[in-house]
């Protein structure tokens, strides 16, 4: 299994849309076969049409706001002594992370298609928001499905959904989180995709949702080169890439253009509480390949192949799956892959948001502790970048009951 | 030889009337208790569908993820489900049994193992939800090989081209989706309407036993008898749910639910 240079990694794959003979595909029923087709067709002009894509990036410089801050966290390099640190403030884009990337191209798509209608799954409230927002800009109707138990942790979003006039649909099945809202969002597009245009909110679920939400976050990674380059005159050899991953479309972001340099990356998974086996983190831990949401990748299951529940502080990192194109990056060695505990999170947390002027929501605090863990190791004209793609304020009611109080 | 799932729609025909379809899931609410149920709706089912459990059921509805995550509380393992056919087919080894499911669970247990234990215990076909056309050929011709009917699916968003390719590859039973929805819908569309695509199907090739699945209740069945066969599994998934609630005795409400259906298309 290798990894080809000079073409993007979201095209990698064979005829039946697996990366490496082994990830991703489309194990879906009958009923989406064609709405899938029609999609995969669609994006595959679009790509390549230069109206739509001024369009995206009309909209990502005047609404999702491009590009966003790249800065050196010179408390946090002196407070540890080592390499560099420095940050991709992501949470400064519109709404306040990576999801608006993904909404704002499945809006346009919708448009294109003439879809009315959109849905959306979400887990920590966020691809949820952003799709909410992106509908009412775009005049959209707007459906987001989101597990019962993420919706008590994540108020702050769900709020802001509403706002934004969408529907919060509450699921109750299964663990009641992420999983089970792919899967009933999943089941709603089945029943209505005739009108409505599904919006996957992470490089998950059948392949062509992974292509576009990985090339929209690839935004990220077309501002950071060329800051990198500013900052450094070129990419330097030893840097470091530092991304927390749930469904993995973040880092995917943060990673694609460098992926022929000799950037270094490496994903963070949730751990889950010490102790705890009910972890988030697939790659870490070894678990086998299996098919969840539509395609092949390594999943929490048990041996049976019923898919097991994790348990995560971060309502975004907590899925048991993870994106086939993380998978595809594991097997060929290109990123490597490492937990951190819920409790490693908090005090990554709470260090960066006391140093500096940035407050990572736990999602990528959980990067952080990687990066406070690495950082002492390694000498001083090493580079590490950390993606921030949450803030912690949607987080405040979790940290004020786990640490007794918030700082921002 | 011809196939049990053949013999059944040759004699349904003769009799001028549409196979009835049931499905229940394995271990619902017990791996006895669903026993009890196969065999006594076996009496008027002319096939038994039967479903073994996942807890991602992505196509499902409410009855039958309810159906599901109740036989998987209770401790339903595959091993359990070839246990339940193997004891079925020993009482009526004529009658067509179908495994239908997802395919996460074939994958672990790897294919050719799969294949292997629905052999050892008598099933007849497999519907597998997940796996479509044309990623399921080479599994598709491993059940053929051996014996086993694999059932593929049409739905109203199949074009004809597609169609042509799907019922070329297909065994002795193709299942229509009659709408837009996952399992136990409300019936959205007009029984005319899904007769008429049943119809425009079958002209493609008239010998393919075609039967329409999804929406279908005591309610809608008789209006479209005039298929090959027809499918009830919610209706029934939901039945069990309320006698339970009820503590009937859920194999034999469950028997006079399917009595009544058969009567409804005969």
């Amino acid at each position: 299994m290798k990894i080809k240079k000079g073409i993007q990694l979201i095209d990698q794959h064979d005829k039946n849309f697996m990366y490496g003979g082994k990830f991703g595909g489309n194990f879906i029923p009958e009923t989406l076969k064609k709405p899938i087709d029609d999609l995969t067709k669609l994006f595959a002009k679009l790509r390549k049409d230069k109206k739509f894509l001024n369009e995206r990036d009309y909209y990502f410089n005047t609404y999702v706001g491009a590009p966003t801050p790249f800065i050196k966290l010179e408390n946090l390099t002196e407070h540890l002594g080592g390499a560099q640190i420095y940050a991709k403030v992501v949470s400064e884009a519109n709404g306040g992370a990576h999801k608006i990337y993904n909404a704002t191209v499945h809006c346009l798509i919708a448009k294109r298609a003439r879809k009315k209608f959109i849905v959306g799954d979400t887990g920590a409230g966020y691809a949820g928001k952003m799709l909410s927002m992106a509908a009412k800009k775009f005049g959209l109707k707007c459906k987001i499905f989101m597990g019962a138990k993420d919706i008590k942790r994540q108020r702050p979003n769900v709020e802001a959904m509403k706002k934004n006039g969408a529907t919060v649909v509450p699921v109750y099945s299964g663990s009641q989180t992420l999983v089970d809202a792919v899967s009933e969002c999943m089941r709603y597009w089945v029943s209505n995709c005739d009108t409505t245009h599904m919006c996957v909110g992470s490089t998950v679920g059948p392949n062509i949702f992974i292509k576009i939400a990985a090339w929209s976050t690839a935004q990220i990674s077309r501002e950071l080169i060329k800051q990198v380059k500013e900052e450094f005159g070129e990419v330097p050899k030893k840097i470091k890439l530092l991304n927390c991953v749930g469904g993995g479309s973040s880092a995917m972001g943060f990673w694609n253009e460098f992926m022929d340099t000799d950037a270094e990356f490496i994903g963070i998974e949730a751990g889950g509480p010490r102790n705890s086996r009910l972890h988030a983190a697939p790659l870490t831990n070894g678990s086998k390949i299996g098919i969840l949401h539509g395609a092949a990748q390594y999943v929490i299951q048990d041996k049976e192949g019923q898919i097991g529940s994790t348990e995560s502080i971060s309502a975004g990192l907590d899925y048991p799956g993870i994106s086939p194109l993380h998978c595809f990056l594991k097997d060929t060695k290109r990123a490597m892959y490492t937990s951190a505990s819920d409790e490693e999170a908090l005090k990554a947390y709470q260090l960066v948001s006391k140093l500096e002027n940035i407050s990572p929501s736990l999602e990528p605090s959980h990067a952080f502790s990687e990066a406070i863990r690495l950082a002492p190791k390694l000498k001083p004209s090493e580079i590490i970048i950390v993606n921030s793609c949450g803030d912690s304020i949607k987080d405040k009611d979790i940290i004020k009951q786990k640490l007794g109080s918030y700082i921002r | 030889m011809k196939s049990k799932i053949a013999i059944t729609f040759e004699k349904c025909k003769k009799e001028k009337r549409a196979a009835l379809i049931t499905y229940t899931v394995a271990g619902d609410n017990t791996k006895s208790n669903s026993f009890k149920i196969l065999n006594s709706i076996s009496k008027h089912a002319d096939i038994l569908e039967l479903g073994f459990p996942h807890n991602t059921p992505i196509a499902d509805g409410g009855q039958i993820q309810g159906s599901s995550y109740r036989a998987l509380k209770n401790g339903i393992k595959l091993k359990n489900v070839f246990q339940i056919v193997k004891k079925f087919k020993k009482l009526k080894p004529n009658k067509p049994l179908i495994l239908m499911g997802y395919y996460n669970l074939i994958y672990q247990s790897g294919e050719n193992n799969f294949i292997k234990d629905c052999k050892v215990a008598g099933v007849d076909g497999l519907i597998v939800v997940d796996l479509p056309y044309p990623e399921n050929k080479s599994f598709s011709k491993k059940c053929k090989k051996n014996s086993i009917n694999f059932i593929q699916l049409l739905s109203p968003t199949t074009s004809r081209e597609r169609m042509k390719k799907i019922i070329k590859d297909s065994h002795d039973m193709i299942y229509y989706i009659s709408m837009l929805s996952t399992t136990g819908g409300i019936l959205k569309v007009s029984p005319r309407k899904i007769l008429k695509n049943y119809n425009n199907i079958k002209s493609i090739n008239r010998k393919k036993n075609l039967v329409i699945g999804f929406g279908i209740t005591n309610k809608t069945i008789g209006s479209l008898k005039k298929a090959d066969g027809l499918v009830v599994g919610s209706q029934l998934c939901k039945t069990i749910d309320n006698s339970l609630k009820k503590r009937l005795n859920t194999a034999k409400v469950l028997d006079k639910m399917v009595y009544n259906l058969k009567k409804k298309i005969i």
